[in-house]
């Protein structure tokens, strides 16, 4: 560990230093633009857990928004019966369970057959808990009873990314990481060169869920009230995926400047028009797909591979 | 002495389409051993059958005497048997290096990223691609892009070695390299198995081969022997051309 | 008795899975386009019957003369101006569904949205022929016959043009490998173009008459999307006969699960027989493997 941060020192003093800023902005700031931030966290936790396995293995999951779910759906039941900490890392991880599910059914087969099952599962899941809460409780809604304060949210939430982007960098550089990357290149090679891939995935898999299912639980205590419909809203999925390819996928820091951005935008328009918001997402979506396939931090790398280039042919006259 | 790896009776068939008809070899430690035949005979189908890449119908496959049908790719590799493949396949966004590195992170003796590296950078120059280790696999030639298939392959350390029409496409000066480099895979120790069209190799490098014709072994012997095999001859060119 | 008649209205049911899985099967099978908007031409077609009916007070039926065509020309324009590019850059059929599972996706969200805010996530839904019909002994409604006839009847059509024109045989070419039949002189664009506007057209049709007999709303795209996927992936694409045996297949299994355990759990049913096929047969119940 030592060795990869001596290997990178201007990037671990940055992270060091950012957080400690962070920590300390609530003392500043109104509690709107606390809520922003909080926002802003929670999307960078999730869209780099994201692409902590979708973005190397090219198996698209379709499922945030799922996970998140039942990280909320998990704090509400949970934090009646035990305290929040408890609750939160029993979300954590019942996400892990149900991924490691889902994964040992789909990552077997072609991907195509997991983004199917990731593209339905929030609905599957929004559904069956519907009918439970129908069922046993005769109610759909609850309520969630809490005195932790929105400071307290916006600390958990900062050292929850944090940690999420400094494991993501961690792993990327040791040979899980590696492996991850040989599997989204060319998983018959990574098969043929010993690599369990099935393991590898499910268990890669399972991790980027419990973080999102740990986030959904986080800011579930920022609301009074939640029913299986506010949990399960596919709008997650579809802008944690914005962040994820807009940053690019291929670095750490990527879905990091994809949020912000995206954010902003939800911010200006999510709560007035919050279909506008969708069809505003989706089209750029399809832009994003089409002009940046590497995202900002791909374009961002080629214009300075090629001024550096340009730098070197002007120092060698 | 035992051989080191037993091919008996191995069967495949797609749908009615019978590829690999109870095909039975042995492959002695430390010898080259050929597998030709025509297009379309089953040759890579048998490759894929051992790395566990297809399923197995029926028959048996046994390595250092132990059966390894009904293990998983990685299991087979992690057994010591590395293999190229057909139409070359590296990791295009990785570099040089890195794409050897992954057979010796993951192989048959599995590392450190650090160790790996180091030894990545002596097969390169082994394979003669020391100066391109930076580069992106996808800027690589085809030919290059073989070499590293084939570092990335020796780099699981494996005892016997796979490798489908590594020679195809090489010019006289190439092709000599590369035979003097398959000779000196084996001087190490290593087994290998080739399938090869180029019959200039076949005759330079094999102990025996195996002729498979429409997923049927049709002859089996020194390459001298099996090359003038009227049957291996009926069944490259077909009879009218092969009485000519 | 009860339960003959759950059975019978699981095959009708079935019927129209299988129509709807039908069309993705063109766009998935000849195009190698997996669009996950699909449903959302589902919903367009139910829509426009709704409106046919209650605004205009015509047969919801003649809504088809104003659906299909516009499902047809809309899903040609997206796979000419939106999938062509995607195609082109491609290396590998992963890589094109990666792409193209990411600006369908997208389009998904745009077409929901802009059926939300034009027609309310209200639930939809109209009274037409609802007599009841007796068949062996059984009840059932007649508007569910009618749409059970009506989808036989495009399947059949369907099953026509492909068994026995030259354009059919064209599309089976490009299903089976669209090099070879490029080779052979195929035009693959323009087939497969039009295979993925027909897919849009028979998705809207399913919608026409699915809305005679249930009822829907905005958001209800996501749900025959997902019905239509887990049929194609269950009969193994390609197979028009395969394809309408793994949708009535769907539609029994969820009326007589919908029956024995609780209609509230469909979706739930259709994932259970989704995950069991996957581990049994992921190739497919109807391919020759």
């Amino acid at each position: 560990m030592l060795e990869n941060i001596k290997k990178a020192p201007y990037a671990t003093a940055l992270i060091v230093l950012g957080t400690v800023v962070l920590a300390f902005v609530p003392m500043f700031v109104s509690g709107y633009i606390m809520s922003v931030f909080i926002l802003l966290f929670a999307n960078v936790a999730l869209a780099t857990a994201w692409s902590f396995f979708s973005g190397a293995t090219r198996y698209i999951s379709l499922a945030t928004a799922a996970f998140f779910g039942i990280g909320i759906y998990v704090l509400a039941v949970a934090h009646v019966y035990v305290p929040i900490p408890i609750a939160l890392a029993a979300a954590a991880g019942i996400g892990f369970l149900v991924a490691l599910v889902i994964g040992l059914s789909t990552l077997r087969l072609r991907g195509v057959y997991f983004v199917v099952f990731t593209f339905g599962l929030t609905e599957l899941i929004h559904q069956v808990l519907n009918w439970w809460e129908i069922k046993i409780n005769r109610t759909v809604s609850r309520y969630i009873f809490t005195d932790i304060s929105n400071v307290s949210i916006y600390e958990t939430l900062l050292a929850i990314t944090v940690v999420t982007i400094v494991g993501s960098w961690f792993v990327s550089r040791s040979r899980l990481g590696f492996a991850l990357r040989a599997i989204g290149e060319d998983e018959t090679v990574a098969r043929h060169a010993g690599i369990n891939t099935t393991l590898v995935k499910v268990i890669c898999f399972a991790l980027s869920a419990s973080v999102m299912a740990l986030v959904g639980a986080v800011l579930a205590l920022r609301y009074p009230y939640i029913d299986a419909s506010i949990a399960f809203n596919n709008t997650w999925s579809f802008q944690v995926l914005i962040a994820a390819l807009l940053g690019g996928p291929g670095r750490v820091w990527g879905p990091m400047i994809g949020a912000v951005p995206l954010v902003l935008l939800s911010e200006f328009l999510a709560g007035s028009f919050p279909h506008h918001f969708s069809i505003a997402l989706g089209l750029c979506f399809v832009v994003i797909v089409y002009f940046l396939p590497g995202g900002i931090t791909r374009l961002v790398l080629r214009l300075y591979h090629s001024w550096h280039a340009q730098y070197m042919r002007k120092e060698a006259h | 002495m035992e051989p080191l790896l037993s091919v008996n009776k191995l069967r495949k068939a797609f749908g009615g389409l019978v590829a690999v008809r109870d095909v039975s070899f042995e492959i002695p430690q430390g010898s080259i051993m050929g597998l030709i035949g025509p297009n379309g005979s089953g040759k890579t189908t048998v490759l894929n059958l051992i790395t566990a890449e297809l399923s197995a119908d029926s028959g048996s496959v046994t390595f250092q005497g132990k059966e390894i049908l009904g293990l998983q790719s990685y299991q087979v590799c992690r057994s010591k048997i590395a293999r190229t493949f057909q139409l070359v396949r590296v990791l295009p966004h990785m570099t040089t290096r890195e794409n050897v590195m992954l057979g010796r992170m993951f192989g048959s003796d599995p590392t450190t990223p650090t160790e790996a590296e180091h030894e990545a950078d002596v097969l390169l120059k082994r394979v003669g691609m020391a100066g391109r280790a930076d580069l992106f696999a996808s800027q690589l030639t085809y030919i290059d892009q073989k070499r590293i298939e084939l570092a990335r392959a020796l780099a699981t350390r494996p005892q016997l070695l796979l490798l489908d029409e590594w020679l195809a496409g090489l010019n006289p000066t190439e092709l000599r390299i590369g035979i003097d480099l398959i000779s000196q895979i084996r001087r190490e120790g290593i087994t290998i198995v080739m399938i090869e069209h180029v019959m200039e190799a076949i005759r330079a490098l094999c102990d025996r081969c195996v002729v498979l014709n429409a997923g049927e072994k049709i002859a089996e012997g020194t390459a001298q022997s099996v090359l003038s095999d009227p049957e291996v001859m009926h069944a490259y060119l077909g009879v009218d051309d092969a009485a000519a | 008795m009860i339960l003959f008649e759950v059975f019978l209205n699981g095959l009708l049911l079935g019927g129209m899975y299988g129509l709807i899985a039908l069309g993705l099967n063109l766009q998935y099978g000849v195009a190698r386009i997996l669009n996950l908007s699909y449903g959302e031409f589902f919903v367009g077609g139910a829509f426009t019957a709704f409106f046919t009916i209650m605004l205009w007070q015509f047969n919801p039926m003649l809504s088809l003369f104003i659906s299909m065509p516009i499902a047809f020309a809309a899903s040609w324009l997206i796979y000419q101006v939106l999938m062509m590019p995607l195609i082109r850059r491609a290396p590998d059929q992963d890589a094109l569904d990666a792409d193209v599972v990411l600006v369908t996706f997208g389009l998904f969200f745009v077409f929901q949205g802009l059926a939300l805010v034009y027609w309310s996530g209200d639930l939809r839904g109209y009274s037409f022929l609802a007599r009841p019909v007796h068949i062996f002994g059984a009840t059932i409604a007649m508007n569910r016959l009618l749409a059970f006839s009506g989808a036989c009847l495009i399947a059949l059509t369907l099953f026509g043009v492909l068994r026995y024109t030259r354009f059919g045989a064209a599309l089976r070419a490009i299903t089976i490998d669209p090099v070879a039949a490029s080779l052979v002189g195929i035009d693959v664009r323009k087939y497969s173009a039009i295979a993925f506007a027909v897919g849009g057209a028979l998705a809207a049709s399913a919608g026409m008459l699915v809305s005679t007999f249930i009822s829907f709303s905005a958001t209800d795209g996501v749900v025959y999307t997902l019905k239509a996927l887990i049929v194609v992936i269950m009969a193994g694409v390609g197979r028009v006969t395969g394809t309408l045996a793994a949708g009535l297949l769907l539609g029994v299994v969820e009326s007589l699960g919908g029956y024995l355990i609780d209609p509230a759990l469909t979706i739930a049913i259709n994932f259970g027989l989704f995950m069991l096929i996957l581990l049994i047969r992921p190739t497919g119940l109807f391919t020759r493997a």
